[in-house]
Parts: C-alpha cells; structure tokens; sequence
C-alpha cells in the first residue's frame, strides 16, 4: 500500500498548529490550572493562598455528601443512558419496518434534540408544577403524590425522565440510520435461517448495530454525566437544597456560588480523570471487540 | 479667514471636551425585573442631578452570579467601581482586604458628612467591621416579616400570633378549621436560623457571631433552634405549617393563590405582592417569637445586598463613587427606593420623611419591617461574619429539606450543619492565611 506523505516535516505541524494550539489553550492551560489550584486553597479576590497539599482531595473523599452526589451520578448515568438507548432502539427496530426513507421524519425528529437543556428542564418544571402540572396530576392519578423540588426520589425522577426525553431522538437518528445501512442480503438470508423477529434481531441485527451501539454508549455517558447541567439546574432552580445534583453540577455549586476555589478545583481534576478512564476504556478495551464493517 | 474658522474649530473641540469630562463609573448589580428598572431609575436621576460624574448600571444576574463575575474582573483588574453584594457573600469580600474601600473612609476622604448612628438600628453593622466601621453602604436592606390574609384570619376569628406558643395552640388549629394552612415560609437559612438567633439574642457562631476573627465556629447545633425545628415537623404533622420547597417561590406563590394563610417572607416582597392584584388583602406584622426562650424578643438584622466601592480606581473616579453614595442615601432617593420596592429605608431621616408623608397610614404593612429592626438590639443582634456562608446555607438547605421531607432527624441534621459548616469555616480560615 502507497503511504501518501510531506515532502518536508514543517508542513504538518504547521497545518496541525491552529488545532493544536487551541487545544492549549482552551483545554491544557486551563486544565494545568486546575490542577495547580486543587493544591491550595485560596481567597476568590487573589489576596491570599495557601498550599494544603492533597487536603481538598481528602476533604473530598471524607465527605459523605460528596459520596452521596456521586452515588446520585453513577445511578443518574446509568438509568438516563440505559433508557435513552433502549427505548431509541425500540423506536428505530418499529420504525425501520414501516419508515423506509422518511427523511422529513427524521428531519422533524432531529429538532427536537436541538431543544437546549435548559429549555428542555423549563419544559420539565411546567409538567411537574406542583398546582397545575399536568404530569403531577397524572401521577396523583396513580395514586402518586409527586412533588418536585420537595421529595428527593420524585425530582430524580423528573431529572431522569427529562433527559432521556431529550436524548432518545439523537439515539432514534443513529439507530435508524444503522439500521437501514445493514444490508438487504444479510436480512434476506437471516429471515431464511430464522422464523422468529427476536431471534434474528438478537443474533443478527444487534451484532450488526454494535458500532453504532458502542458510539452511542460512549455519547449518552457523556451526555449524562455532563450535558445535563442545564437540566439539573433549571429543575432545582439553582438552588439544590435536599434535592438530587450531579457531579458536575457539584462543581458549579462549590465553585460559582460558594467561591471555593480549590475544593471545586479538585472535584474538576477528578471528573478530568474520570473522563480519562472513560477515552482509555472506550479505545483499549471495548473498541478492539467490536466489529467494524 | 482660513485662520479663524482653524481657531473656532479648536475652540469648539475644547469646549465639546470639556462638556464631555465628565467622570464616568460601573455599578454592577443583581436587581433584575421592576427592581432593576427602579435601579435605572435612580442612576439616570443621579446623572441628571449634576453634570460632573456618569453612573452606569449593569445587571449582572442572579446575586452569586454578580459576585462571581465581580471577582473575576478583580482579578483580571476590570473591576466595576460599584458592586453589589448580598448578606452571604459579605464574609468573602469584606474578608478580601484591599479589594474594597471601606464605604466609611471613602466618605470621610471626599468631604462626605458620615455617621453611622444615621442610619436605622438594624442596618448599621451588618456590613460592618468588628470596630463598627461600614465597609459595605446598605442598599437593598429587607428583614423576614410575618404577611398574613386578612380574610383567612378573620374567617378563622383569629388575629396574627405574637408567638410561636400563640400561633400552635390558638391560631393554627383555628386556620386549620377554616381550611387553610396556617403557615409557609422561604427561606429556612435566613428566617428560621439567621433571624431566629437574633429575634433570641441567641449567639449564632463564636468570636462575636464571626466578626472579631475568621477562626470561628458556628453555633447553630442548640437546644433552642432544636426545639423549633422539632415544633415545626410537629405543625407539618398536624397540617398547621407545608413546605413547598428551597425555592423562594415555591413558598410565596400558595400564600398568592389564598392556599396558606401566613407566610413568612422578605419585607423587601411588600412591593410586589402590593402591584399583583391578590385575591384577598394582606397586612403584615413581625416575626413570632418562642415566650419560652425570651420575654423580650430583639431586633433582627437586614439581608438584602450592599454596595461595595471596589478598589483600584483612582481618585477622581472614587469621588463620583462617594458622590453618588452621598445621592443614594439621600433621603428622598430612599423613601423613593422604599417606597416602590419594599426595601427599608436605611437612614433614620428616610424614615421620617416616609412617616410625615403618610406613607405608612396609606400602607401599614410598610412599616414592619423598619419597626422590627428599629427594636432593643442585644449582643447577637448586629449579624454575623462567616466565610464560605453561601455554602453553609447550602448545607442548611439541604438538611432542612431532609428534616421537612422525614429522611432526618433534627438531632442528625444539626450534627451535620455544624460539623460541615465548621470544617468550611476552618477551609475559609485557611484562605485567608
């Protein structure tokens, strides 16, 4: 195989600087900061700062509240991407049967992951408006006496709910998309092989979903763990109390509102880190297993 | 000819400039909505009242937002020369020294006539120093009242409780028996701890509730704070008293739908809830007190925000800061503040001039706030000094919502405050080594 090359070094790392560059300074400079300030803790205006060694860490890791927010997290990151995923799929396998090629639908579909977070947590706290909010008002027909803002299990599972109803149709387009790119002989020769619609989607279809599927894993963890900010936010209105908050939103607690520097800085180094182990884990250890065609 | 029309120009030039010279200053502030209009107000009479100095107000958001924004530009050296900052970030930047120029120097330097005792009682040390200097000018100064419907009331052939030893034997179950909920209130941090200590003269943290040094303690985990909060899960047992959440709102708007018949809420609200047009009318009067805890209650102290004059600005543009503090605390631009936002007036001339104009006999209600910060004072009753508050609140908030929603006791949740609170306080001691 011809290896297409540069004639001179030079050329690529000058065509590589711009990207490089704001890498440094949007990404490493800021995160070299972090970590430099997870160190000390200082006085917001400047005036004083004192290194205390790993003591924000250990701060951290001795607090149980913290324990408690990440416990919150992982469940959080679970729940939203497990349901995001499987109802998406669900979606796209009923659709896929019926909706060949309907680009407007997925068009359509598409805009409603446009919708910001924050918008989309707004549209949370009108349904579950504690007088008038037509899904409280459902749930008090089940005998269900949500109160949102109130009752910890009950914002959680507004939280939850609003954000996988934001996610499901970027997952829907993915699924959909994979779907239809299998091709018409390897089905043809499934539906040969295997009379029951279970048994070919779990031996054939899925296998051959799993790029997508692995893509999307990775997109909705991310997405959990760290774009549903603004949801979290506009659904406590700011201010947390006894309610539910992620890690994220952690850091904008202790850091933006409490002015507390370094603790916060140190809770971003370590939601760095996690971020970290995520990239490792997604190309060491499951990339390798997954069939690309 | 030629030369002439050179020789106007010029002159024309000269005097446009000196027409222009005039000192231009940034007041950043957090008062969105009909308060930030009244802000505008106030800034665009400032400017009209004299051609010397140019004031301009910028919202900056929520309070924590306009702090956090404040401090960013501190550091970048882009500071406004006048910040606003509320009662729980005073620990941070009175804490910062050099960052502000304390309100009382920079009168004293610019020939501005200051003395604290003109200011009413409450308001006075808050944004104090532990010597009483102000270093902070009140702006915003509310105190928690008690409103109430006066409907709801005399449905239930009750009057407004006096205590909390009324309010659960007489004035709660009668409510409950003309089917409201007796009672609502925002903000649990601010009423039910902060002012509670100071309506007790209880002390709220050592070293004179924070102001002498920054290696203080909190002490809130006491037996009197104990009880009430024990009496409290008590009434919302018994229907007598719902808590609708953290949010300010969320407590306000079932007292505004006639669901709850008293609320506990800022007197800095009287304005608004007297502009939306309630279904019932509602009166005020002040904070109920435990008669087993003390026979002659205190004043409270102001929330609300201040206005810092930031440092790093030079003296021209720190007279056009001095001069509009001189404007701001004139009495009339005060009675006009309080009269349409609620907000107490902070000098005791504002006051008068508020009475002699009738405004109190037009409107009752107005003038509860004052009174209850115009009380005897005691040694508790100036405020407090804590760093990091903004998230020992948060910890409040949070077990209070605990205790309320049954997932704590009060005895856990206390132990909780004050152990969290006083290792934030011991981290904020640090930063200020």
């Amino acid at each position: 195989m011809k290896r297409a090359g540069f004639s001179t070094k030079w050329m690529p790392i000058l065509l590589l600087m711009p990207q490089l560059v704001i890498i440094a300074i949007f990404f490493y400079w800021p995160a070299w900061h972090a970590i430099q300030s997870s160190f000390y803790l200082q006085d917001p205006f400047g005036f004083g700062s004192t290194f205390v060694g790993l003591d924000n860490y250990t701060d951290l890791l001795g607090n149980s509240e913290y324990r408690r927010v990440a416990i919150f997290t992982l469940v959080f990151t679970v729940l939203v991407t497990f349901f995001s995923l499987a109802i998406a799929l669900l979606l796209a396998v009923k659709a896929d049967n019926v909706l060949r090629g309907a680009r407007t639908y997925r068009t359509l579909l598409m805009w409603v992951y446009a919708v910001a977070p924050p918008v989309a947590g707004f549209i949370g706290l009108i349904m579950f408006d504690q007088s008038w909010g037509p899904l409280t008002r459902l749930a008090g027909f089940f005998g269900w006496d949500f109160v949102l803002g109130v009752n910890f299990n009950d914002t959680a599972a507004a939280m939850v709910l609003v954000s996988v109803w934001k996610q499901i149709p970027v997952n829907f387009i993915f699924f959909l998309s994979g779907l239809q790119s299998i091709p018409r002989s390897v089905r043809e020769a499934a539906l040969i092989d295997n009379r029951s619609a279970t048994g070919r989607f779990w031996d054939v279809t899925f296998p051959l979903l799993a790029p997508t599927g692995f893509f999307l894993l990775i997109i909705n963890i991310t997405y959990a763990l760290f774009d549903t900010f603004g949801i979290v936010d506009t659904l406590v209105k700011g201010e947390p109390g006894n309610n539910p908050m992620t890690l994220v939103y952690k850091v904008y607690v202790d850091g933006f509102r409490g002015n507390d520097l370094g603790g916060s800085s140190a809770q971003s180094v370590i939601l760095m880190v996690l971020v970290l182990a995520l990239t490792i884990f997604q190309f060491r250890l499951i990339d390798r297993r997954i069939h690309y065609t | 000819m030629k030369r002439i029309a050179f020789t106007t120009a010029a002159t024309l030039a000269f005097a446009a400039n000196a027409a222009y010279a005039e000192t231009e200053i940034t007041w950043w502030h957090a008062m969105g909505g009909a308060l930030g209009d009244t802000v505008n107000q106030i800034a665009s009479d400032f400017n009209a009242s004299q051609d010397e100095y140019k004031i301009t107000p910028v919202f900056k958001g929520t309070y924590e937002e306009t702090l956090t924004a404040g401090i960013a530009a501190f550091r970048a050296g882009e500071q406004p020369n006048v910040m606003q900052v509320f009662d729980a970030g005073a620990a941070t930047v009175i804490g910062a020294k050099g960052a502000t120029i304390p309100v009382q120097d920079l009168l004293a330097d610019n020939g501005v006539d200051f003395d604290i005792n003109d200011y009413i009682a409450g308001v006075r040390y808050f944004y104090a120093d532990s010597d009483g200097k102000m270093i902070g000018m009140p702006f915003n100064s509310s105190t928690p009242i008690m409103y109430y419907n006066i409907q709801a009331l005399e449905k239930a052939g009750v009057t407004a409780p006096k205590t909390w030893e009324e309010f659960q034997t007489v004035t709660a179950p009668a409510l409950k028996e003309a089917g409201y909920t007796a009672l609502s209130q925002s903000h649990l941090p601010w009423i039910f701890t902060e002012n509670f200590h100071s309506r007790h003269n209880l002390p709220f943290a050592t070293n004179n509730n924070g102001y002498d040094s920054v290696d203080t303690q909190i002490l809130v985990n006491n037996d009197a704070i104990k009880a009430h909060f024990t009496a409290v899960t008590d009434w919302q047992e018994k229907g007598h008293f719902e808590w609708f959440g953290t949010g300010w709102g969320d407590n306000q708007t079932p007292f505004e739908e006639g669901k709850v018949a008293m609320w506990l809420g800022s007197s800095g609200s009287f304005g608004g809830l007297s502009k939306k047009d309630l279904p019932f009318d509602f009166s005020a009067t002040m904070l109920p007190y435990w008669e087993g805890v003390t026979k002659e209650p205190t004043q409270t102290f102001i929330g609300g925000a201040s206005l810092f004059a930031m440092a790093g600005h030079d003296a021209e543009e720190n007279k056009a800061t001095a001069a509009f503090f001189d404007f701001l605390t004139s009495s009339e631009v005060q009675y006009f503040w309080h009269k349409e936002t609620g907000y107490v007036p902070i000098t005791e001339a504002a006051y008068e001039m508020a009475k002699a104009d009738g405004h109190y006999d037009r409107a009752p209600a107005a003038e509860v706030g004052i009174q209850q910060l115009s009380l005897p004072g005691g040694d508790n009753t100036k405020g407090y000094r804590m760093g990091f508050y903004v998230q020992i609140r948060d910890v409040m908030n949070r077990e209070y919502g605990r205790i309320l929603t049954g997932e704590t006791s009060v005895e856990d949740a206390f132990n909780a405050i004050e152990a969290e609170a006083n290792n934030l306080l011991a981290r904020f001691a640090k930063t200020q080594g």
